[in-house]
């Protein structure tokens, strides 16, 4: 019995906590998170934001969970139910599950498997699965409108994302998101990190993170001006609320993983003496902001691309780009003997 | 506990309780929100019209063109993720040959470009 405790039991109990622990904060920052875009969108078009709940409109989020919560859920009488009540849950959970092994700090991930690269890829491209399943089973015309288009374009520019991973990958010569960081470890602090010779890609790993979670500009899913609410049209309550958690959670998962990537994760930009004493988690937090900014900012001061012009941008521009730079980085690195051994 | 269980055990432990919250976030509505349906409030949106006919309408054919090159992309993508994580022990006969079968895939596809295959419009 002591025996199973130690080595059954016990473990098990940790990896709970950790998961709980992990969710908890993921859950509460994306409150922040959501709040923050408001804010700074609010900002840009010189208004105030939410500032009534809480102190600056700090509790705003929480007030919203409770009025999803007591809101009446509505399934459309001709909807398929079943599928109509999973998509959310899909389009969620699969959001999160990508967290499991981001590092967050030096050793601090749920579980540090050697192709996290890999995994994070795989559960990106399902999450189409969520709205696909979603546009269908909700059996209205918008909706499924929607569900079309999301698809090709999360599809498109999901090869371009590809593409921007395979050339971290040349660089570093391993799957394992720690030891993707920790090959940007060098004495040059933030000029060592992969966003400089790498740069175009930085910069399109930016905009197909755009894209590919569905954000302004490139919100054709849900253009409210021809498609209502997209494929969220027919839901309500806290489905819809899922669907957004999902999409913000899928957007923080694309800022931590061009942290990770290109800014050098949780190591701090100026490598000595006071900087170095900063947790890892400080300078992973703030750069994951920096991300989100930008992100926010892009929202709040471009105008919607339409539609042909996405597919364009995404096939005719990003593709082609993104496979001349893989060759690039693979004969720079093969020619010029960097190549990590 | 051995290698692959002590590393993707956490995985599966994770994403349970990641449905389990989003299970109880899903569910709470139908079991505290006030509930009063009516035939109007079921229908599917459409501009307050009823409904014309199916939603599940036929639609535009450049949508499976999109899915078919995502495919043949993604496949590329996913020859390529073990060839980068080897890169530095291939030496050139690694290199040359990734260079040969993307030099293949370039012609298709500037095949297809020339083709239209990516137009849309």
């Amino acid at each position: 019995m002591a025996e199973f405790w130690t080595s059954t039991l016990w473990p098990l109990i940790i990896m709970v906590a950790q998961s709980l622990l992990v969710l908890v904060v993921l859950l509460i920052a994306i409150a922040y998170i959501l709040l923050a875009d408001r804010k700074i969108w609010a900002a840009v078009q010189i208004r105030r934001g939410p500032n009534v709940v809480g102190p600056f409109g700090l509790l705003q989020s929480f007030a919203d969970l409770l009025k999803f919560v007591l809101k009446e859920p509505v399934v459309p009488s001709s909807s398929n139910k079943g599928v109509f009540l999973l998509a959310p849950l899909v389009s969620c959970v699969l959001a999160l599950a990508a967290w499991a092994v981001i590092p967050m700090d030096l050793g601090w991930v749920i579980s540090d498997i050697n192709v996290g690269v890999l995994y994070i890829f795989a559960i990106s491209s399902l999450s189409v699965y969520g709205i696909i399943m979603a546009g269908w089973s909700s059996n209205s015309k918008y909706p499924f409108l929607s569900a079309l288009r999301a698809a090709a374009q999360m599809v498109s520019y999901e090869v371009s994302i590809g593409f921007v991973i395979i050339t971290v990958l040349l660089c570093v010569g391993s799957l394992n998101l720690t030891a993707i960081v920790a090959a940007q470890d060098s004495k040059w602090g933030i000029l060592g990190w992969y966003w400089i010779p790498l740069f175009p890609m930085f910069v399109i790993f930016y905009v197909s993170a755009l894209a590919e979670t569905n954000r302004p500009p490139f919100d054709l899913v849900e253009a409210e001006s021809e498609l209502v609410a997209g494929f969220m049209t027919e839901y309500g309550s806290t489905p819809y609320l899922l669907f957004m958690l999902g999409e913000y959670v899928a957007i923080v998962t694309m800022c931590a993983l061009a942290t990770i990537l290109f800014l050098g994760g949780w190591l701090s930009p100026i490598p000595f003496a006071p900087f170095t004493w900063v947790p890892g988690i400080i300078w992973f937090a703030i750069k994951v902001m920096f991300m989100f900014f930008l992100i926010a900012m892009a929202k709040a001061i471009v105008p919607r691309y339409r539609y042909d012009q996405l597919m364009r941008l995404g096939w005719k521009v990003f593709l082609p780009l993104s496979l001349a730079y893989v060759i690039i980085v693979a004969a720079v690195l093969q020619f010029g003997g960097l190549a990590p051994k | 506990m051995n290698g692959i269980l002590h590393n993707y055990l956490p995985l599966v432990v994770f994403i349970g309780i990641a449905s389990v919250i989003g299970l109880a976030l899903l569910i709470a509505p139908f079991l505290v929100a006030y509930q009063q349906p009516d035939p109007e409030k079921l229908s599917a949106y459409e501009c307050g019209f009823n409904a014309f006919d199916d939603a599940r309408m036929k639609f535009d054919v450049r949508f499976y063109l999109v899915a078919i090159l995502f495919i043949i992309f993604d496949l590329e993508v996913a020859f390529l993720f073990p060839w980068a994580v080897a890169f530095g022990k291939l030496g050139a006969t690694g290199f040359w040959s990734m260079i040969v079968f993307l030099g293949v895939l370039t012609i298709g596809f500037a095949y297809e470009w020339k083709k239209g295959a990516l137009e849309w419009d």
